[in-house]
């Protein structure tokens, strides 16, 4: 058991200079476990999280290949917002954000969500009915969105080019007021620490090579350390979720592919909110340690290879220098790609599958950091219960057979 | 970013030239009337996603704006093979 985290034992940690703890325990696998999620990542870490707190099941492990925070979860640009048009995609948005909003006293670790505001941009007429559209649409879901002209755009952001004289000029805005951001890695550690805490083993440098499949029927899974059994596997490993699946004997509807972002050097603050757009695809907001945060679309072809092409990032750096021509002597500082596993309907799958005690959250694309402790808490409940929860029941696999389709794509505003 | 041969202009040329197609040998079904919701569902949506040589299908956008086949591996981006059409298919593939 770690010790809270408050106040007070920073207080006297700082005066005593004494050391702290370890957040997260070393773990080795135990031989057996009710539940074992497959990838530690965020959305693997808050299904643990959530299974132990809200369902009870405490005898739960989570095998990650890497390092926690190391994939995904921490080369995401942390960009937040529940401003979805469907009824189904916006209430399990909506119902992270509710989660993103009591989380760090909930975890007992800051996860420096900031609730900045999101502003996604639109630049010719079809963008703002769409927008307008989309607004409407949240309104009645009960999601905060408001429409905003390009007067009220530059009355917020003084730094951004509205002029008339540019390729794709801005007209307005869709902007809800309680996205914003998080410390997208300080989220997988608050939950690992949060799981581990209530019991959860956090295996790390633990890589699955095969699940093994009796009658229909999961047993267990062979890593490389060590065969582990389960009664219950649920799979989130994000990009590399075909390969799971194959393990397994099962096809996913998913591909993958790298998508990529970067930063600049750090810069005193400048921007203080979110600003997308999905017309000329970028992204960007500044961290609190001040560097500029820009993400770009995803590269067309299939890949695990974790990097993109020079040709992404040349495009997504003109859009940013279009919107904002002040950034153009910025000097950039790293960049990188992360794997996502992109769905035909730009919805995630959280679904059971055709074998038994085997569960899917995959599908996430290029949106899944916003929906971390929604994830993983209506997954939770879809393994405990071994059926769907109510907000996960449309995003069963099945849709695709159906044609069920939840057609999230330009709608969502594509660049997440 | 890497380049391609392009079997058509015989030429190896920037990636940026060219456009992804998706995988390939996903060969339109004969009867789709026949089929199972299951199986259409199948070759429309359902993909190998396959991690290392991978065959897909690329158009050389920029240049003679036809289709060809690549094998390409999906974790280093190496090139391996390209081929037209007519030479590789789902049966002598390797």
């Amino acid at each position: 058991m770690q010790k809270k985290y408050s106040w007070y034992s920073l207080l006297k940690a700082g005066l005593s200079n004494q050391e702290w703890d370890k957040a997260i325990p070393l773990s080795k696998p135990k031989p057996k476990y009710d539940v074992i999620i497959i990838g530690g990542g965020g959305h693997g870490l808050a299904t643990a999280y959530y299974l132990a707190k809200e369902c009870g099941i405490t005898n739960v492990a989570v095998v990650e290949k890497g390092y926690i925070g190391g994939g995904n979860t921490g080369r995401n640009t942390t960009i937040i917002r529940s401003n979805y048009l469907r009824d189904e995609a916006s209430s399990l948005y909506e119902h992270s954000m509710r989660l993103w909003e009591g989380l760090s006293e909930d975890l007992n670790f800051n996860v420096m969500f900031s609730q900045r505001g999101v502003y996604n941009l639109g630049h010719t007429l079809q963008d703002m009915r769409d927008i307008e559209r989309r607004v409407n649409a949240n309104v009645l879901n009960g999601v905060d969105a408001v429409v905003v002209d390009h007067k009220e755009i530059k009355e917020q952001i003084p730094i951004i080019n509205t002029s008339k004289n540019v390729r794709y000029p801005i007209m307005g805005a869709s902007f809800q007021a309680r996205g914003g951001v998080a410390r997208h890695d300080g989220v997988a550690w608050g939950f690992a620490r949060a799981a581990s805490n209530l019991g959860v083993d956090i295996i790390q440098n633990c890589e699955v090579i095969d699940i093994e499949v009796e009658e229909g029927r999961v047993k267990g899974v062979k890593t490389t350390q060590g065969d582990i059994l389960a009664d219950q596997i649920g799979c989130v490993s994000a990009g590399h979720s075909s390969v799971i699946a194959r393990m397994a004997g099962l096809r996913l509807p998913v591909e993958s592919h790298p998508l990529q972002a970067f930063v600049s050097e750090a810069m005193k603050p400048i921007l203080h909110t979110v600003v997308m757009s999905n017309a000329v695809h970028g992204y960007v907001s500044q961290s609190d340690k001040g560097d500029l945060v820009i993400g770009a679309g995803i590269d067309g072809y299939n890949s695990y290879a974790q990097r993109g092409s020079a040709k992404i990032v040349e495009h997504c750096a003109a859009a940013i220098l279009e919107l904002f021509p002040i950034f153009s002597r910025v000097r950039m500082n790293r960049q990188w790609g992360g794997i996502v596993d992109v769905c035909p309907d730009a919805c995630p799958v959280i679904s059971p599958t055709k074998v038994e005690g085997l569960y899917f959250n995959c599908g996430w694309g290029t949106g899944g950091f916003k929906a971390t402790p929604g994830s993983g808490n209506v997954f939770a409940h879809t393994i405990a219960q071994d059926k769907q929860h109510d907000l996960a029941v449309p995003f069963h696999i099945d849709r695709f057979t159906t044609g069920a389709l939840i057609d999230e794509h330009g709608a969502a505003g594509v660049a997440h | 970013m890497f380049l391609i041969d392009c079997p058509y202009c015989k030429e190896s040329r920037d990636q940026n030239e060219f456009s992804p197609a998706g995988e390939a040998f996903i060969a339109r079904p004969q009867s789709p009337e026949a089929l199972s919701d299951e199986e259409w569902a199948d070759y429309v949506f359902y993909r190998t996603n396959h991690k290392g040589d991978h065959w897909e299908q690329w158009v050389h956008t920029a240049g003679c704006r036809k289709y060809f086949l690549v094998k390409r591996s999906t974790i280093s981006h190496e090139v391996i093979q390209v081929s037209t059409f007519g030479e590789i298919n789902s049966e002598n593939a390797s």
